[in-house]
């Protein structure tokens, strides 16, 4: 089937097979490669996008879909001349990442995080992206990444 | 003023941050265009005879390029003759384990490979399963009949002296598990390769690309230098990615047979049962003491689960082995050991890799001794923690500790947490017969990193005409931060901004001689390795400095804020590194380093867990993590920290939640991340990190490892914190993980005989 999706502001289209979710056509049709694949069972979060604003697990959403929607991945986050997004800056400046894999999907689960709650508290945040899961930080860092950034933005 | 020691934000984030790294999976060159992909099939049985495999259907279906079973590996290596365990490329007559590949399938798409997959007809004869490793060494059930056993290494006396026990106050005996659990690394298994005629380029996710080479030339029968390894952005390694599996190596073979390039990821669940596990041994332990709370004597006798092959079991055992002593001065210890095959997934390094079962182990009999005598865990550990004027102190297993503060460490984290009070409030709770009761957990730890320091590790560093530098390094970054740290002690040393340093890893055309990231080694090996290479550019730079500036070279003086070197007292004529680089001529300035340290060094470190147990439904919640680490001086304390952070949660995890089960038959019960019990954000608190910083006198640095410190003193904190809140009502131990349901029975079982013995 054909679909149309609009892809970090711009329209992207093409024949997929009904199956394909919409992570594979990001990676695999569109070459947009940060969204990565941590899993099978939609548990970890590493594939985190916005469909339509609202975080979604795009391994869990079939490209036909989005189709006639809009999607964000992080490579979109970044402003036009590459400022990187307040949730970036604070990932960045708090040590909220070290291998990256995860990082594409917890930024953008931090992202619809704070659009719901802009002032979380260290509770919140740390059962708001409990579907997210990080090997390498013991999630220490990266709530701290999502209150400083709450910080920012309120 | 030196950048050492300094919270320099990393480099390397921005890139991770916006367009996203490049993981294997990510890669979109030309050399891997219109690669194919593989699939494997997985054995569905813990041990069968295979009487048969059928891939007719499966070679027909859409987009299947070829389907490859063990007869088509025609072109390889022979197993060794000499060792009846070698594991196979693809299983043959027997599979072992669940999850063991049999076949590949070649397609055109992801998606047909996993379609087609499910066409191969595979026939199974089901042979018994030895799933637990006390009834594997009974020897019953065979892995490997030709071997007539299936114990591997067994270490240690056959019989043990019992005299050092006999004159003993108290004596303690007890078994204890130290369960498997899955490293779950966020980037699963994932591998490509391409020839270029006789030569091939295998990209991979590994923690060490040379090694990584050696294992496939081994595979395929080819001389290392026809293989060149580029190693990716890696997504977590955490010890399950040292080298590479037999899943790659076929990636390279077919990628031959084929004349075509091939790609191959695994899928989550594929990886929980087919990527290597860690920890599980089985520990038979005896410790015996006095009431004064000196611990006399220590007996560890103990299994190491390798799983359905040998691989490294005998390392880890190993491992294990010398650290058995640990922060103690025991004037007596005794140890045996013994490698044992199961029909399961084989068993591997994951973070510690033997070093978190001796401790965990330790951690818990001391709290058990601790009980029996009715003194305070944390006395008992000072009265037998090796005070700090013993240092460099011999152990009982012939290593030697370099330096460290072990009762000073213990006694910062106490004061730092508010013991007496937690104590006050653990009583309050117990008193007021509060449901959610409180439990304070202690550990003291010390543990051994680069401990293969023979090899030691490469580095190079060059300076460009442009004033920049490239630094090469057989180090290997999973995420620790090396583009950073590596920067770092190239600006200390020669004044050139880190973003002006280049750091290059992982691709053995460029860095053919390197060890890899593995142990906590970096720092120590690969870090100083950069950091010799740094001062012997300073010397040669300064010979080339003096003939220019017509000056006595003690007369040079590299000034480290600029970058620029003048002569003493005329700071007005510089040369800058740009220039210098110039004068050096064709050579240019380069410098190779192996760095080999003498000896290993000897992190250490007091962990204090508060745990809520709710007596009514068992659930234990970490409420504040303590942690003391001293690796040594700090490089970048903000990459220290993020170490410790995450194998902190590990250990939590490892203690409370984290079990890689098997039923009796062999299958797997934990083979999805649904069902796997990893541990997230929600289930953790902020923790509380102290820091000291105890120099070794093994490098110029004084540094230690740091990457292991969080797994190993966590784990046994968190797991004595579990029965030290239900102490009182005469839980003595716990197993791990302390589940709900553990907990809860281990609570109504104190209390039903409680009853009985008021009856």
């Amino acid at each position: 089937m054909k679909v149309t999706i609009t892809v970090n502001g711009k329209e992207t289209s093409a024949e997929v097979e009904d199956r394909t979710l919409l992570v594979h056509y990001l990676r695999d049709v569109l070459n947009l490669t940060a969204t990565n694949i941590g899993c099978d069972t939609t548990t970890c979060g590493a594939c985190t996008v916005l469909l339509d604003g609202e975080s979604v697990k795009s391994c869990t959403v079939l490209a036909a879909q989005a189709d006639g929607r809009e999607v964000t991945t992080v490579e979109g986050l970044a402003g036009e001349d590459g400022t990187m997004h307040p949730v970036q800056k604070a990932f960045h400046e708090q040590h909220g990442l070290q291998c990256g894999f995860c990082t594409p999907g917890m930024v953008m689960a931090t992202v619809s995080l704070l659009k719901e709650n802009p002032r979380p508290t260290e509770e919140q945040v740390r059962a708001g992206l409990e579907g997210n899961l990080c090997r390498c930080t013991g999630y220490h860092n990266i709530v701290k990444a999502v209150l400083a950034a709450a910080e920012e933005t309120a | 003023m030196s950048v050492l020691g300094t919270r320099v934000v990393r480099i390397e984030d921005p890139r991770l941050l916006t367009t996203g790294a490049t993981y294997v999976d990510d890669l979109r060159i030309p050399q891997l265009a219109g690669a194919a992909f593989v699939t494997y099939v997985r054995s569905p049985l813990a041990h069968a005879r295979i009487t048969g495999i059928d891939v007719s259907a499966a070679a027909e279906a859409p987009g299947v390029v070829a389907v490859f079973t063990a007869n088509d590996l025609d072109d390889v290596p022979p197993p060794p003759a000499d060792n009846p365990l070698a594991e196979p490329l693809l299983a043959k007559d027997v599979v072992r384990y669940v999850g063991e590949p049999v076949a590949m399938v070649i397609t055109e798409t992801r998606a047909q490979g996993e379609d087609a997959v499910e066409l191969v007809a595979v026939d199974y004869e089901p042979l018994d399963a030895v799933v637990d490793v006390e009834e594997a060494a009974k020897d019953e059930v065979l892995l490997f009949p030709e071997a007539g056993t299936n114990i591997v290494a067994p270490n240690g006396p056959e019989e043990f002296d019992d005299a050092p026990f006999a004159e003993c106050e108290v004596v303690i005996e007890r078994t204890f598990r130290n369960q498997r659990v899955a490293p779950v690394p966020m980037e699963v298994r994932s591998a490509a390769a391409a020839w270029d005629g006789e030569r091939v380029t295998v990209w991979s996710s590994n923690q060490n690309a040379q090694t990584t080479r050696m294992i496939i030339a081994g595979g395929l029968g080819v001389e290392p230098d026809k293989v060149r390894v580029i190693t990716p952005d890696v997504g977590g390694g955490f010890g399950a990615k040292i080298g590479v599996d037999r899943d790659t190596v076929l990636v390279a073979w077919a990628a031959r047979r084929l004349g075509r390039a091939v790609r191959w990821t695994e899928t989550r669940s594929e990886s929980l049962i087919a990527m290597q596990h860690g920890r599980a041994q089985v520990h038979k332990v005896k410790l015996g003491g006095n009431r004064d709370g000196k611990i006399l004597a220590y007996r560890m006798d103990f299994m190491q689960d390798a799983g359905a092959y040998p691989r490294v079991g005998p390392l880890l055992a190993n491992f294990t082995t010398l650290m058995v002593p640990a922060v103690y001065e025991i004037p007596t210890v005794q140890i045996r050991s013994k490698v044992v095959l199961t029909n399961t997934t084989p068993v591997g390094a994951y973070r510690g890799a033997g070093r978190p079962e001796a401790t965990a182990t330790i951690e818990r009999l001391v709290d058990i001794f601790a009980d029996e005598i009715g003194m305070d865990p944390a006395e008992v550990r000072r009265r037998n923690l090796i005070p700090a004027d013993k240092f460099p102190y011999t152990t009982a297993t012939g290593l030697v500790y370099d330096s460290g503060e072990y009762v000073k460490a213990l006694d910062r984290v106490l004061e730092a947490a508010g013991y007496e009070e937690l104590r006050a409030e653990q009583e309050r709770r117990r008193a007021a017969g509060d449901t959610k009761l409180l439990g304070i957990g202690l550990s003291s730890y010390v543990e051994v990193t680069a401990l293969d320091f023979p090899n030691g590790e490469t580095g190079r560093v060059v300076i460009h005409r442009d004033g920049t530098a490239t630094v090469y390094t057989g180090s290997h970054t999973q995420g620790q931060g090396h583009a950073t740290s590596w920067a770092m002690i190239v600006q200390d040393q020669l004044g050139i901004p880190m973003d002006k340093v280049t750091v290059i890893h992982g691709d053995t055309d460029a860095i053919p001689v390197g060890t890899g990231t593995y142990a906590s080694r970096s720092l120590q090996v690969g870090g100083i390795a950069v950091h010799e290479c740094a001062v012997k550019i300073k010397e040669q730079a300064r010979e080339l400095a003096a003939r220019e500036l017509e000056a006595d070279p003690a007369d040079l003086v590299l000034d480290t804020d600029s970058g620029a070197w003048h002569v003493q007292g005329v700071p007005g004529t510089k040369l800058d590194w740009a220039r210098l680089a110039e004068l050096a001529g064709e050579d240019g300035l380069t410098a190779d380093v192996h760095f080999k340290p003498s000896r290993p060094t000897f992190p250490f470190g007091a962990h204090l867990a508060v745990v809520e147990v709710d007596t009514e439904t068992g659930l234990v919640r970490l409420v504040r993590h303590i942690s003391l680490d001293d690796a040594g001086p700090l490089i970048n304390p903000i990459l220290a920290e993020g170490q410790r952070h995450g194998g902190i949660a590990q250990g939590v995890a490892q203690a409370l939640y984290e079990e890689m089960a098997y039923d009796a038959e062999g299958n797997p019960v934990t083979a999805s991340l649904a069902d796997y019990s990893m541990i997230s954000a929600a289930e953790l608190p902020s923790f509380e990190l102290l820091t000291m910083e105890t120099p070794t006198d093994v490098n110029p640095l004084g540094v230690k490892g740091i990457g292991e410190a969080g797994t190993i003193g966590a784990t046994p904190a968190v797991q004595n914190a579990v029965v030290d809140a239900l102490s009182h009502l005469g839980v003595r131990h716990i197993e791990m993980p302390a589940t709900p349901e553990r907990v809860w029975k281990a609570i109504n079982e104190a209390r039903g005989s409680e009853k009985r013995a008021a009856q």
